[in-house]
Parts: C-alpha cells; sequence; structure tokens
C-alpha cells in the first residue's frame, strides 16, 4: 500500500510542484523597492538595508541614478526596510523623522517602501501628516495608470469573449488560453526565430487570428451545426482550456520568461506617475485597437451584421445576413485581440502558461459587469474591473485585490444582472 | 347528465352577461378576477396598462388582441411570472399583487404557456404526477421514506391516468414527453395544469400551432372544463377560433382593454375593428413585417456603402 | 518498465483516495447539474471549507474532531445559503460565473498571507487527524495479499469513504426516486413550467445546492484525513473540473455515475502515468521527459471531456434517450 500511497501522493505532489516551480526555479516574482526622490530630482548612492522582521539580515543595495533601488525577496511576509541616513546627502533628511519602514511582501508583488525626503535647513518641518498624503495620493495617482493599463488589456480580450457569447451563446471558458496563446506565440517567434518583438508580436496577432478563424471553421462551427446546446458547449469548452493549458505547459515549461527586448526598461517619472515607455506604447496600441474595433462595430457592414446577430441571430439570419460568415469573422478577429491583449500582458509582467487562466475571471467579471453579449459594455466594464483591482490595493493586500474584484462581480450581478449596458429581457 | 350539465353552465354563464354593458372594464355579477390599474413598462414602451376588468365565474372569457398588445404580458402579471410596476388585483377576493408565481398556482390560478413546456426528460405520467399539490413526498426528509409517501402516490397516479385517458393521452403514459406531437404537448400541458385542481385555468394561446384536426378536440376539453364547475380565461389572436367557445370577449390594443362583449356582436365593435386594422400602423411588428423592415433596412445599408464607395 | 508496480497502482486507483474523495465531490455535482441543471462550478469551495473548517477547529482553536468535523459540516451549508440567495435566481451561465468566482474567492483568502494565522497560508494545515486515526478499529499491520495491500492508516480512510459514498448514492437513489427527485428533475427541463404547478423552485434549487455541496464537503473530509492536511490549491477550479469530467464520463443523471466516472478516470490517469513515465525511463519515448507526463495526462483528461461530451454526452453507461445536458 504504502508504493500506492507514495505514488498517488507523488503525482498529486508532482502536479502542484509544476504549478507551484515557477515560484522557486526562476527569480522570486516578489521584491522590496523604491525609489529616492528630492524635489523631483533622484537621489543616488543611498544605501537601504533589508532584514527580515527579527533582524536576519536579507541585503543591502545602493539607490542607482535614477534614484531607484530593489531587493528581490524569496519568501514572502513581514520585512525591516532601514534607510541609513549617513548616506544621505548632506542638508537631506527623511521626512517624519524615522528611517525604518515595516513592510508586508505577498507573493508575486513587489511592495514599495516609501522614504520622502526633504531638504534639512527647511524651517519648520512640514507635519507628517502631510507626507503621508502626498505619498497616499501618488501611490493612487499610479495605481490608477496601472489600473488602466490593466483595465485595457482586459478589455481586448473581452472584447472578443463578449462577442462570441452575443453570436453563438457560448461562455468561453478556453478564451483565457487565447489570451497565453498570443503571448506564447509571440515569445516563440521572438526568443525560437530571434526575430524583434515587434515583427514578432504582429506575426502572433496574424496567428493568433488565424488560429481563431480555424478554431470555428474546424472545431465550434462543426459544433453548432450538430445543434450542440449551450451548456454542452460551455463544459466543452472547460476540456478545451484544459487541453490548451496543459499543451502550454508541456511545450513553455513551468517557469515564467519575459520577451528578450523591453525587457527591464528604465521607469521615467511623468507628473506623479512613473512608467516605463513601453507601457504607454503598449496603452496607446490597446487604446487604438479598441478605437478601431469601435468604429468597426459602429460603421463597417460586417460591424453593423456582428451587432445584429449578437443582438437576435435568428431574426438577423431571417434578414439575409450570413450568421456563419459574421461568427467567422468574430472568431479570427476575436481570437487576434485577444492575442494581443496576451502579448500586451507579457509586456508588463512575466509570460507564464497560467497568464491567461489568471486573467479569465477578470475578464468574465469585465463582460457580465457590461453587460454579457454587449461590445461597448465589454470594454467599459473590464477598465472598471482593471482599475478596481489596481487602485483597490490602497486599502487591501495586493494578494487579496483579485478578490475584491470578484466580490464587486458578484454584488453587481445581484443588483443589475443585465450588467451596465445590459438590457433586461423581456419574458414571455 | 353530461348534457344538461353543459347546458346549465353555458345557460348561467350566457345569462350572467346577458344585460352587461358593451363597455371596457365592465363589472360582472361573480367575478373571480378582478384587475385594477396593472401597468408594466419596458424601457419607454408601456407595454400593458389595464384600467379594470373582470372575469366572471364559471365562464370562458377569451381574452383577443392583435399582436403585441400585451395579452401574453398582462397574462404574466397577473400570474407572477413578471413584475407589474403598479396596480393590483384580486383572485377570489384575496389580493394577488407581489405573489411568487408557485403561490399563485397554488391559490387555484393555473396557467399554461404560449410555448407548450412539457418536461420532455420526464414521462407524460411523471409530467402528471408533477402538477398534483401537498404532496407528503415532496419535502426532503419524508422523500427519503417511501412508505410515507407511496400511497398518496397512488392515488395520484390514478387521478392522473384518469385525465390522461379523458385526452386519449393513456397510450403515452410512459414514453417522454419530449417524443410527443406538438398538439399532444398542448393537451399534456392542459391536462398537467387541471392536477393542481385550479378554480381558473388561464391558456396562452391553446391553439396555436395545433392541426387543425386536433383544434376540435382541443376545443372540446375547453368546454369540458367550464363543465366541470372551473372559471377558463383564454388568450387568443384568432377570432375565429374565439367566437365557437367564448362566452365573453375581452379585447387589448396597444396594452389597453378597448372593448368588452359577447362573442357574436364583439366582432363588428369599430374599436376593434380599429384596432386589428389599424395595428400595421403603431403596433409592434409580427415577425413577417419584422422580416420585411430588416430586408428594408438591408438595402439601405448597401446603398449607403455604395455611395461611400462612389465617393 | 516495471509491469508489477504500473499493474497493481492502476489496480489499487480502482478502490484509492483520489478516487473516493472525487466521487464524493462528483456525486454533488451530479445533484447540482445532473438532475437539477445548476451549473456549479465552485464545487471545489465546499470541499475547501468542509476540510478547513475541520483543520482550523482542531489545530487553531484546538477543539475535538468530531466538532471540527460538525464545524467543517455547517460551514459547508453555510456556503450553499451564501452562494444559493444571490445566485439561484440567475441564468445558468451567470450562475456558473459566479460560482466559479466565489470558489476563487474562497481559494485566495484561504492561501492569503493576511490570514496565515488562521489558515496557513498556501501551506494550508496539517495535524489535525489524530483524532480520526484514534478510532481506528485496524491493528497495525498491513492487510491484503500479493501486492494489493493496504496499511492499517489507508484502510480505515478507504472503509470509511467509501461507506460515504455508499450512503450519499442511497440517499441521492431514494430522492431521486422520490416526488422530491421528481421536482428537481423537472426544475432542470424547465423551471417555469414546475413554477406554474404550485412548485416553489427556489427552495428546492436551495436544497439541491445543500445537499450536493454537504455531500461534496465528506469529499474535503476525506482528502483532508487521508493526508492529514490540507492545502488552498489543491481545492483550485481544476478540482471542480475534473470532477465535472467524471459526472459526465460515469453519465449525469445516474446514480452511481459518479463513482464508476470517478473509478475510470483515475484508473486511466494512474496507468497513463505509469505506462508513460516507464517508456519514458526506459528509453521507448524520447519525445517527452518526465516532468511533461504530469501535464500529458491532464491534456488527455481536456481531450478526453471534448470527445465524450461531442460523441458520448450520456457518459459510458448513460441512456442517450435521457441524457440531461442538451447535447444532440
Amino acid at each position: 500500500m504504502r508504493r500506492a500511497v507514495i505514488a498517488f501522493t507523488a503525482f498529486l505532489g508532482g502536479l502542484i510542484l509544476l504549478l507551484a516551480a515557477p515560484a522557486h526555479a526562476a527569480d522570486p516574482e516578489q521584491s522590496l523597492r523604491g525609489t529616492l526622490k528630492l524635489q523631483g530630482q533622484p537621489v543616488n548612492g543611498v544605501k537601504i538595508v533589508v532584514t527580515t522582521e527579527s533582524g536576519q539580515p536579507v541585503q543591502e543595495v545602493t539607490s542607482n541614478a535614477q534614484g531607484a533601488w530593489e531587493v528581490p525577496i524569496a519568501e514572502p511576509g513581514p520585512y525591516k526596510v532601514t534607510l541609513d541616513v549617513g548616506t544621505l546627502p548632506k542638508d537631506v533628511e527623511v521626512r517624519g523623522g524615522t528611517n525604518v519602514r515595516s513592510l508586508t511582501v505577498y507573493e508575486g508583488n513587489p511592495a514599495t517602501a516609501l522614504f520622502a525626503l526633504q531638504a534639512k535647513s527647511a524651517d519648520g518641518a512640514p507635519p507628517g501628516d502631510d507626507g503621508a498624503s502626498s505619498a497616499f495620493w501618488q501611490r493612487a495617482a499610479q495605481l490608477t495608470f496601472e489600473g488602466f493599463n490593466l483595465g485595457l488589456i482586459i478589455a481586448l480580450a473581452a472584447l472578443g469573449l463578449s462577442l462570441i457569447y452575443g453570436t453563438t451563446g457560448l461562455t468561453n471558458f478556453a478564451h483565457g488560453e487565447l489570451v497565453t496563446l498570443g503571448a506564447l506565440i509571440a515569445y516563440g517567434f521572438n526568443t525560437g526565430i530571434g526575430l524583434h518583438l515587434i515583427p514578432a508580436a504582429a506575426l502572433a496577432v496574424i496567428v493568433a487570428g488565424g488560429l481563431g478563424y480555424s478554431q470555428d471553421r474546424f472545431f465550434w462551427g462543426q459544433l453548432r451545426r450538430r445543434g450542440t446546446g449551450i451548456i454542452a458547449m460551455m463544459i466543452i469548452s472547460i476540456g478545451v482550456a484544459l487541453f490548451l493549458r496543459y499543451l502550454f505547459l508541456i511545450v513553455f515549461g513551468g517557469e515564467s520568461d519575459s520577451f528578450v527586448q523591453y525587457n527591464a526598461q528604465p521607469g521615467m517619472q511623468i507628473g506623479p506617475i512613473s512608467a516605463a515607455p513601453k507601457n504607454l506604447v503598449a496603452m496607446g496600441i490597446e487604446l487604438t485597437v479598441l478605437v478601431v474595433v469601435g468604429i468597426a462595430l459602429l460603421r463597417t457592414r460586417t460591424g453593423k451584421a456582428a451587432r445584429a446577430v449578437a443582438d437576435n441571430p435568428a431574426l438577423a439570419a431571417s434578414s439575409g445576413i450570413n450568421v456563419d460568415r459574421v461568427i467567422r469573422i468574430i472568431w479570427t478577429m476575436g481570437g487576434a485581440i485577444a492575442g494581443l491583449a496576451g502579448i500586451m500582458l507579457g509586456l508588463s509582467q512575466n509570460l507564464k502558461f497560467t497568464m491567461g487562466q489568471d486573467l479569465l475571471l477578470l475578464i468574465f467579471a469585465g463582460v457580465t459587469l457590461g453587460g454579457l453579449g454587449t461590445a461597448f459594455g465589454a470594454l467599459i466594464g473590464s477598465i472598471i474591473v482593471g482599475l478596481f483591482v489596481q487602485v483597490s490595493t490602497l486599502w487591501i493586500p495586493p494578494e487579496l485585490k483579485n478578490v475584491g474584484a470578484l466580490a464587486v462581480l458578484i454584488i453587481v450581478l445581484l443588483f443589475r444582472p443585465q450588467g451596465i449596458l445590459g438590457r433586461r429581457e423581456r419574458i414571455g | 347528465m353530461h348534457a344538461e350539465t353543459t347546458k346549465e353552465q353555458k345557460t348561467a354563464a350566457l345569462a350572467a352577461f346577458k344585460d352587461l354593458a358593451r363597455e371596457p372594464g365592465v363589472p360582472k355579477p361573480d367575478p373571480i378576477l378582478v384587475v385594477d390599474n396593472v401597468v408594466r413598462r419596458f424601457g419607454g414602451l408601456t407595454a400593458v396598462e389595464v384600467e379594470h376588468v373582470e372575469v366572471q365565474r364559471g365562464s370562458i372569457t377569451a381574452l383577443i388582441g392583435p399582436n403585441g398588445a400585451g395579452k401574453t404580458t398582462f397574462f404574466n402579471q397577473l400570474t407572477g411570472f413578471d413584475t407589474a410596476d403598479s396596480g393590483q388585483w384580486t383572485f377570489n377576493g384575496r389580493n394577488m399583487n407581489g405573489v411568487p408565481a408557485h403561490k399563485v398556482a397554488r391559490s387555484g390560478m393555473v396557467r399554461t404557456f404560449q410555448l407548450t413546456k412539457a418536461l420532455s426528460k420526464l414521462t407524460v405520467l411523471e409530467n402528471m404526477r408533477l402538477g398534483a399539490q401537498a404532496q407528503k413526498g415532496e419535502t426532503f426528509w419524508r422523500a427519503l421514506v417511501p412508505s410515507l409517501w407511496r400511497g398518496q402516490e397512488d392515488e395520484i397516479t390514478e387521478r392522473a391516468e384518469e385525465l390522461l385517458t379523458r385526452f386519449k393521452l393513456d397510450a403515452k403514459r410512459d414514453d417522454f414527453a419530449g417524443s410527443l406531437s406538438g398538439g399532444q404537448r398542448k393537451l399534456l400541458e392542459m391536462a398537467r395544469a387541471l392536477m393542481v385542481r385550479p378554480e381558473l385555468v388561464m391558456l396562452d394561446e391553446p391553439m396555436a400551432g395545433v392541426n387543425p384536426a386536433l383544434t376540435q378536440s382541443l376545443l372540446g376539453h375547453v368546454k369540458d372544463l367550464r363543465e366541470q364547475g372551473m372559471t377558463v380565461l383564454f388568450v387568443e389572436h384568432d377570432m375565429d377560433m374565439v367566437r365557437d367557445i367564448s362566452d365573453w370577449v375581452i379585447v387589448m390594443a396597444q396594452g389597453n382593454v378597448i372593448a368588452e362583449g359577447p362573442p357574436d356582436t364583439i366582432m363588428s365593435d369599430s374599436r376593434v375593428i380599429d384596432a386589428y386594422l389599424g395595428a400595421h400602423h403603431d403596433a409592434p411588428l409580427s415577425e413577417d413585417e419584422l422580416e420585411q423592415q430588416l430586408h428594408e433596412a438591408e438595402e439601405e445599408l448597401v446603398a449607403e456603402n455604395e455611395e461611400e464607395a462612389k465617393k | 518498465m516495471d509491469w508489477t508496480t504500473i499493474i497493481s497502482t492502476t489496480v489499487k486507483a480502482a478502490i484509492g483516495v483520489e478516487t473516493v474523495w472525487y466521487a464524493l465531490a462528483a456525486i454533488g455535482i451530479n445533484i447540482h447539474f445532473g438532475y437539477t441543471g445548476l451549473l456549479n462550478f465552485g464545487q471545489s469551495a465546499f470541499l475547501a471549507v468542509a476540510g478547513y473548517g475541520l483543520a482550523v477547529t482542531v489545530t487553531v482553536i484546538g477543539l475535538p474532531f468530531w466538532i471540527g468535523i460538525v464545524v467543517g459540516l455547517a460551514a459547508a451549508v453555510l456556503l450553499a445559503l451564501l452562494l444559493g440567495i444571490p445566485t439561484l435566481r440567475l441564468r445558468a451561465d451567470y450562475l456558473a460565473i459566479v460560482t466559479i468566482a466565489a470558489a476563487e474567492i474562497v481559494r485566495l483568502i484561504f492561501r492569503s498571507v493576511a490570514f496565515k494565522d488562521v489558515f496557513g497560508g498556501s501551506d494550508g494545515r496539517r495535524g489535525f487527524s489524530d483524532g480520526f486515526y484514534a478510532l481506528n478499529p485496524y491493528p497495525d499491520g498491513t492487510y491484503g495479499f500479493g501486492w494489493f495491500t493496504f496499511n492499517e492508516r489507508v484502510l480505515w480512510v478507504l472503509t470509511i469513504g467509501w461507506i460515504l459514498v455508499g450512503l450519499s448514492c442511497a440517499v441521492v437513489y431514494l430522492l431521486m426516486k422520490s416526488p422530491w427527485g421528481r421536482v428537481l428533475k423537472a426544475i432542470r427541463e424547465d423551471e417555469d413550467a414546475v413554477r406554474s404547478l404550485g412548485k416553489n423552485v427556489f427552495s428546492y434549487k436551495m436544497q439541491s445546492l445543500i445537499l450536493g455541496g454537504v455531500i461534496g464537503s465528506l469529499g474535503g473530509f476525506i482528502y483532508g484525513l487521508a493526508y492529514a492536511s490540507v492545502q488552498p490549491d489543491i481545492f483550485g477550479t481544476e478540482t471542480t473540473f475534473f470532477a465535472y469530467t467524471i459526472v459526465i464520463l460515469g453519465g449525469a443523471a445516474r446514480v452511481f455515475g459518479p463513482v464508476v466516472g470517478s473509478m475510470i478516470f483515475w484508473v486511466l490517469l494512474v496507468l497513463v502515468n505509469g505506462v508513460l513515465s516507464g517508456a519514458v525511463q526506459s528509453g521507448f519515448i524520447t519525445f517527452m521527459d518526465i516532468t511533461q507526463v504530469g501535464p500529458f495526462r491532464f491534456l488527455l483528461v481536456g481531450l478526453g471531456l471534448i470527445l465524450l461530451l461531442v460523441y458520448r454526452p450520456q457518459g459510458i453507461f448513460g441512456d442517450k434517450r435521457e441524457i440531461a445536458i442538451d447535447a444532440r
């Protein structure tokens, strides 16, 4: 028996290890970091000492030319960060007096230690409250920015999901895997063939669109022709999700990795927000794509047809719209922009075989919030979800930020099940 | 005996209606259902706005009107399947607004649906048994002890079989309801509703989609209900159907009750003719008309595109 | 290749601990989905609250084992109420999304650093099963014949586990033969029709959710007791998805469907694992390494789920006419 137990535990444990492995194998995903600035100017060469709560030393670093410092943390938990005041430039002191910060580092998230600096000779130190509140607003601005970025990524993925739902009634649980797929294809072109990320990404989006097309042409379309029920299709999509997810794990492995280019891009300061240029470019691309798709839905014949089919497929079919063709276009486009979402997600965080799966519930949240089956509802809902996830970390631990978003999803469904832009269905 | 009762019920019903005014909302001598100011809006569209209407006990009352007149929506309000924005109605003197659908049914007001809801993966007999009320075996703990509900189940089965025989479905008793034809499903649904032992049977388009041969049999069953002392209120948009069996007709158009009267004179009422003929102007569209409009819209789109292309 | 080990682990998998706790989870899903038509994608949360209810009561609060069981069951009922009150009025697809979201919330809270003192973070809780093994009537030793042997601890878990599976099946059998079960099946077909016949649909759905949740929660206990520990990630959405695969494999809305399904599922999984690992180690298969065998089996699960629903939605032993899910 012992052998059997060992075998069972071993392969269950193996699964867990496989899933958990990246956290140990690759660089720790969590870190402690911060940026030291005096009146907008970076302060470099300042020594920062990180210890555990009980005082065990972890690492010492000095701030770089941008004033930034970062210490990777292997094990999440509480830590102490001490700024060595002796290494500060003359006439500079830490606002608020104390030079020690106690912080909790959560799995997979960087924690920021804030040291506000001020000139020593300043007549009468400003009250500590002031410093804290300006730091709060700075963080709020930063998180709003990051939330908007996340929201746009969710919106890209949500658009396809929502339109596919509207036109075919399919709640596609494999949509998260389409997001991962785009990122991994780009990664393949990028690292495998050695293409620069920009052409690699463009190619990947095209391939993802082609895969979306063939998925409908050879799979979902066939199922629709057989008259498969929507509940059955939903469960089939779970099968597809499991299949793809483990295919990614086999091909890509359990570790996280990043694209070759734009990897560690230094941030720049725009007002209260610090952002890497790649984030700004990514947001620009995301916005452009969303606007173009939005205009296409409103203005082009296919777009209008798509919305008509989403509204009432039977009626649209009887009015001479080729429903199958419209659905195929939606799948193609949905696959392409979901792939783009994956690439953008890979730019702002690391690539991992579960990246899309982890995003799926947020995509659902965005889509339901906006109203299942509506294109523009999905956009608005997604941006709200993205903002909510990031900004909520002002008050709740980052590890629970998704809990907040999911709780909001449930609450919204309670009071307005049709979502923000959805219509209440007429009974009878 | 049978024929006599028929006559009695029919005569009684006709007598009750004899001297009534032909006005919408006219009071009846012995109303079982009284409706006041029921309003239902969908967004900006007012689907139902009924000021006052009464249904006479023991009669067959038809609710007619052109497509989109709000008949089914009105039905849904009364039976608790949709919530009215305002208004109230009483059944046997009991206030029924805000009462959930299952309680409405328990109080003796049972409906059927326009699109039949036969429970297709249950057998015909199971469908029937489901209709019986106050079943001991339907509570969780008692369900676990078959001896507690076996006796009652046998009684229910007996009653179900009688009804099935009456509705000529007894040969199908062990078939899945999904295997029945459209007309048979209508019959099953009506028979199942009778298992509830209702006082008021509300039939939503009982004749829709039934082949002409079965229509006569269905009409016979509806008349039968009155014979047995039940009240029938049914929705229909085909006026010829109505003439044959109803004692009284209520006409709805655009959510309002616009006329009431006996079936032989109501068809000549100018308000009714207007409603039916004028329906094309204001009332929501039939499917054919929708199709037509979509075609037109499509053509416009094509034209628009061509214009754009020319530029 | 070591065929003895492969065959022995495979045969044991047919009645092993995994088979038991997945069967219990799947019996619950069968009540929800197979009989009532409720798409509960949060079944893993029921297992989680039960397992953690037991673990926290015993290790953190220090109360005896049987109180832990009561707390776990109460937690499952409470979760059913919390989930059911807002969601049971929603459409099927909304229900699926809300339940899966709720299960993720439960898992994230259990693994959070913020509640590490109570739930133990991502390591979970251990050391709460002594009370259970103290009741073990089997003396120390090995039971069975040849390679088909279990030690006294596993035998005890399996005994209790299979008794629970048997009891659950008996309850399902009795209920689904009764008028109560008839109402459930009718709700699956068309809830408006049921409403029009005077049944309180919400109440029946809630009863179904509680019953299926409580039976599923027994699976959480069995897992926790067998491994003497609970971890949050055991109770992720994939557990629910595997349980759905099991239900469909054995045939939805059939009393023994989930049990047979669970046995087949784990036999196949263990067999494929043994054969592939063996083949990789002895060099017959070179296109994958040993770490890829694990994921490959779950890839096959996904493929199997797709093929089942497309070609045999009634499951292996199901009757196509009675198939609960609308798939032609």
